[in-house]
C-alpha cells in the first residue's frame, strides 16, 4: 500500500513539471508582461520600468525564466513573488487554496449526502412519480449554468437579507472572537456552497441509481432474496456497498468539474478562492501568481485522483494494487 | 458501421444477427387488423428466416441505424428535445428576419435614452377596455430620479400597432439574399422593447437571437473539431501502440490533469485586446476545442484498441491495405456509434464554456452579443435585483443544455442495446 502510494506520488512528479511547462507556455502566449502594464502609468520612469524588469527576471529570455523558476522551486520551494503584491506567490496561495477547499469540501460533502439516499430511492422506486420527478431534477441540475445559478443566489440573499451578498467575511471579522470568526466564515459559506453542490447532487444521483439497478438485477441480490432477507437488508447491506464503489471513480474525475464550477461561482460571489486567484493573476500578466495557481489546481485534482483510488481499493477487495 | 455490416451479418450465423436485430417483444407489432389464425405472423416468419433473408422483407427495420431510430422515437423526451434543438437552431439561422432590430442599435426612437427599459407588454386590449385585433404596445414616458437614474411609465395615450413584414435594418438572409424585411416592428419613430433593453439601449431580444447565433454554433464547431482530433490522435495511439501510444496517452495525462476551466481562464485572458470579435470568436472555438480532445482521444484509443484486434482488421491487413485506410474505413466507423453519443453529450459543456467565459467577459466581446456576455450585466447587484429582464440568456442557456442532455441520454439509451434493459 505504502509503496503504491509512494509511486504514485513519483509518478506525479513529470506530471507536475509537464504541468508548470504548459502554464509558463500560456502566459507567454499573452502579449507584453507585467511591466508593459506599467508602461502605461506616465508617471513611472522609462529607468524605473527597466530595473523592474530586470528585478523580476523578466528581460531574460523564455526558457531561462523557466529555467530559473524550476531551479528555485524544487530546491528553495520558493514559487516566485507576485508582482502585484509584493509577496511570495506560495503565501498568497495558501489562503485562497484553504477557501477553494473549504468550499470544494462542503459542497462535495452536501452533494453525497443528497445524491446517494436520493439514487437508492430512485432505483428502488423505478418509474415511480417521484423517481420521474427526481430524473427531471437531475437533468435540470447538469444543466444549469453554476454562475447562473450563483446570479440567482445573490439575488435571493440581496432580496430576503438572509446571507452575505458575496465575499468571504463580514467588515467586522477582525474584531470577532474565534467562535464568531467560525460563524461568520460559515454564514458566507451557505449560499456558494448550495449553488456548487447543486449541480454536483444531480450527476452523483443518476450515477447511483444507475449503479444500484445494475446490481440488483445481479444474481446474487436474488440469491439473498431467496434466502429471505428483509428488503432492507438487501438494500443496505448487499446492493448499495457494491453501487457504491464505481462512484469512488467518478468523483476523482468529477474533481476537475468542481473546480471548474467553483473557479465560476467564486468570481460571481466574490469568494477569495484559487479560481478568483488564478483570473486576477492571468489578467494582470501576475506570472508567477498564476503558474502556481495553475501548478496547485492541477496538484489538488492528481492528489484528488490518488485519494479517489485508494479510496476505491479500501471499500473493494477484488481490486488489487498495480 | 454500415461498410462492414452487410458482410458480417451473412457471415455469422442468425444466432447473433438475426436475434439481436428482432426484440420479439415489440418487433412488428400486429395491427389489429390483422388476421392472427392463419399460418406464422411477419413477426414469427422473421424469426424463422436467417439473416441475409430476412433483410429481403421489405419495410422491416433490420439496420442498426433504423434499429437505433425506432428506439429513440420511443423515447418521447428525447424526441422533443431534438425537436427543441432543430427549432432553437432554425430560429438561430433566421435571427436577423426574426429580430426587430439590429443588435448593436443604440437608437432610442423617440425617447431620449433606452438604457434599460424594462419589457413592454404586447396588448390586444386597451386600459379603457377596446379592443384590437392588432396586437400593440403603449408608447413610454421618461423621467428621472433626483440621482438622475431614468425611470420609464407607460403612456397609454400612445399606441403603437405591431406591423408584421416591416422595413427596418438591413441584413443578409443566410449571409447571401440582401433584404430589410424584419418579421415585425412598430412604426413612427416608436420602440418595441419585448424582452426590454440593456445598459447602452439595445434591444434585448434583438440580442438574444443574435446571440443564439454564437452561443449555439460555438458548440456545435467545437465538437466537430473536438471530435475529429479525438478520432484521430486516438486512432493513431490505439492502433500503432507501443512507443506511439505512450508518448500521446501521457501528453493526453498531462492535459487531462490540469482543472479544464483553470486552462480555459488562462487561454482566453492571453488573447490581446486587439483582435477583432469574430477573431475572438474563432479563438475561443479553438481554445475550448484544444481543451477537450484528450478525454475524446483517450476513450477512443481504447476502443481501437480492442477492435484492431478482431479478424476484418487482420483481414484487411492481409488484403495489404495501408494503415491509414484501415484505420480510417474499418476501425474508427465502429468506434462511431460510442463517439455520436459522447459528443452530443459534449456539447452542453462547450456551451457552458463558452457562456462562462463570455460571462467573466474573456470570451465573445461587445458589441457581439452571446448569451454568456448579456448574462455579465448581471453581476452588478441592483442591475440584478431592479432589472430581472437581463436573466433571460441564462433561461436559454438552460434549456438549450437540458434538450442537448436528454436527446444524448436518448440516444445513447438507443444505440447501445446493453443499456436497453435498464429504465
Amino acid at each position: 500500500m505504502l509503496l503504491y502510494i509512494l509511486r504514485r506520488l513519483l509518478l506525479m512528479i513529470p506530471l507536475v513539471i509537464g504541468i508548470s511547462l504548459i502554464s509558463f507556455g500560456v502566459m507567454q502566449l499573452a502579449p507584453g508582461d507585467y511591466v508593459d502594464q506599467l508602461r502605461q502609468n506616465p508617471s513611472i520612469k522609462p529607468e524605473t520600468l527597466a530595473r523592474l524588469r530586470e528585478d523580476f527576471g523578466l528581460d531574460q529570455p523564455a526558457y531561462k525564466q523557466y529555467g530559473l523558476w524550476l531551479y528555485r522551486a524544487v530546491v528553495y520551494r520558493d514559487f516566485g513573488e507576485s508582482f502585484t503584491y509584493h509577496q511570495p506567490a506560495f503565501t498568497l496561495i495558501k489562503s485562497r487554496l484553504y477557501y477553494t477547499f473549504l468550499l470544494s469540501f462542503w459542497s462535495s460533502l452536501l452533494a453525497w449526502l443528497l445524491a446517494i439516499p436520493l439514487g437508492i430511492y430512485a432505483a428502488t422506486h423505478r418509474n415511480s412519480f417521484l423517481d420521474r420527478i427526481l430524473n427531471f431534477g437531475a437533468f435540470a441540475g447538469v444543466s444549469l449554468p453554476s454562475f447562473f445559478v450563483a446570479l440567482l443566489a445573490l439575488m435571493v440573499a440581496q432580496q430576503s437579507g438572509w446571507f452575505p451578498v458575496g465575499g468571504a467575511q463580514s467588515e467586522n471579522y477582525d474584531k470577532l472572537p474565534q467562535i464568531g470568526k467560525i460563524l461568520d466564515t460559515a454564514h458566507h459559506l451557505i449560499l456558494p456552497t448550495l449553488v456548487l453542490g447543486i449541480g454536483g447532487v444531480a450527476g452523483l444521483m443518476r450515477q447511483m441509481r444507475g449503479n444500484l439497478l445494475d446490481v440488483l438485477s445481479d444474481n446474487y441480490i436474488l440469491a439473498a432474496r431467496a434466502r429471505g432477507l428483509s428488503e432492507r437488508a438487501v438494500i443496505w447491506k448487499h446492493a448499495t456497498r457494491n453501487a457504491i464503489n464505481p462512484l469512488l471513480t467518478l468523483a476523482g474525475y468529477q474533481l476537475s468539474g468542481l473546480l471548474a464550477g467553483a473557479a465560476l461561482v467564486e468570481n460571481v460571489m466574490a469568494w477569495p478562492g484559487l479560481g478568483r486567484l488564478l483570473l486576477e493573476s492571468v489578467q494582470s500578466l501576475d506570472l508567477y501568481v498564476s503558474m502556481a495557481s495553475f501548478v496547485m489546481g492541477a496538484a489538488l485534482l492528481v492528489l484528488g485522483n490518488l485519494v479517489a483510488d485508494l479510496l476505491l481499493v479500501a471499500t473493494d477487495p477484488r481490486i488489487k494494487l498495480g | 458501421m454500415n461498410d462492414h455490416s452487410p458482410s458480417e451479418a451473412s457471415d455469422v450465423p442468425p444466432s447473433s444477427a438475426g436475434q439481436m436485430v428482432v426484440p420479439p417483444a415489440q418487433g412488428l407489432a400486429t395491427s389489429p387488423g390483422e388476421p392472427l389464425a392463419d399460418g406464422p405472423t411477419e413477426n414469427q416468419k422473421r424469426q424463422l428466416l436467417t439473416g441475409g433473408a430476412a433483410r429481403g422483407l421489405s419495410a422491416i427495420p433490420t439496420s442498426p441505424t433504423q434499429l437505433a431510430w425506432r428506439e429513440l422515437r420511443k423515447n418521447r423526451v428525447a424526441v422533443w428535445s431534438g425537436v427543441l434543438l432543430l427549432f432553437l437552431y432554425l430560429i438561430a439561422l433566421l435571427a436577423p428576419f426574426l429580430a426587430p432590430y439590429d443588435p448593436q442599435d443604440q437608437v432610442p426612437g423617440t425617447l431620449s435614452s433606452a438604457t434599460f427599459h424594462p419589457p413592454m407588454r404586447l396588448r390586444f386590449r386597451e386600459l379603457n377596455g377596446k379592443f384590437h385585433l392588432r396586437p400593440f404596445v403603449y408608447g413610454t414616458r421618461q423621467g428621472f430620479t433626483p440621482l438622475r437614474e431614468i425611470i420609464y411609465a407607460t403612456d397609454p395615450a400612445v399606441i403603437h400597432p405591431v406591423r408584421f413584414f416591416v422595413p427596418g435594418a438591413p441584413y443578409r438572409l443566410f449571409g447571401l439574399i440582401p433584404t430589410s424585411i424584419h418579421l415585425f416592428g412598430v412604426e413612427n419613430g416608436g420602440r418595441i422593447f419585448l424582452l426590454g433593453s440593456d445598459e447602452y439601449g439595445r434591444d434585448y431580444l434583438s440580442r438574444l437571437l443574435f446571440g443564439a447565433q454564437i452561443s449555439l454554433s460555438v458548440g456545435l464547431v467545437a465538437i466537430l473539431i473536438t471530435f475529429s482530433l479525438g478520432m484521430l490522435v486516438g486512432g493513431i495511439a490505439g492502433y500503432y501502440g507501443g512507443v506511439t501510444d505512450n508518448i500521446i496517452m501521457r501528453g493526453c495525462e498531462v492535459l487531462m490533469s490540469i482543472p479544464d476551466f483553470y486552462l480555459l481562464l488562462a487561454l482566453a485572458a492571453a488573447l490581446p485586446a486587439t483582435l477583432s470579435p469574430v477573431a475572438v470568436y474563432l479563438l475561443i472555438i479553438i481554445i475550448l476545442s484544444f481543451i477537450g480532445w484528450a478525454g475524446m482521444a483517450r476513450i477512443i484509443r481504447g476502443m481501437v484498441l480492442s477492435v484492431r484486434e478482431r479478424e476484418y482488421v487482420e483481414a484487411g491487413r492481409a488484403l495489404g491495405l495501408s494503415d491509414l485506410k484501415i484505420i480510417r474505413r474499418h476501425v474508427l466507423p465502429s468506434t462511431f456509434t460510442y463517439a455520436i453519443v459522447a459528443a452530443t453529450l459534449a456539447v452542453p459543456g462547450y456551451i457552458l464554456g463558452e457562456a462562462g467565459l463570455s460571462f467573466l467577459g474573456l470570451g465573445i466581446r461587445d458589441p457581439m452579443a452571446s448569451w454568456g456576455n448579456m448574462l455579465s450585466a448581471a453581476q452588478n447587484i441592483t442591475t440584478l435585483t431592479s432589472r430581472p429582464w437581463i436573466l433571460a440568456p441564462g433561461v436559454m442557456i438552460f434549456i438549450t443544455t437540458l434538450a442537448f442532455n436528454f436527446l444524448g441520454d436518448g440516444l445513447r439509451d438507443a444505440l447501445d442495446p446493453k443499456s436497453r434493459k435498464l429504465g
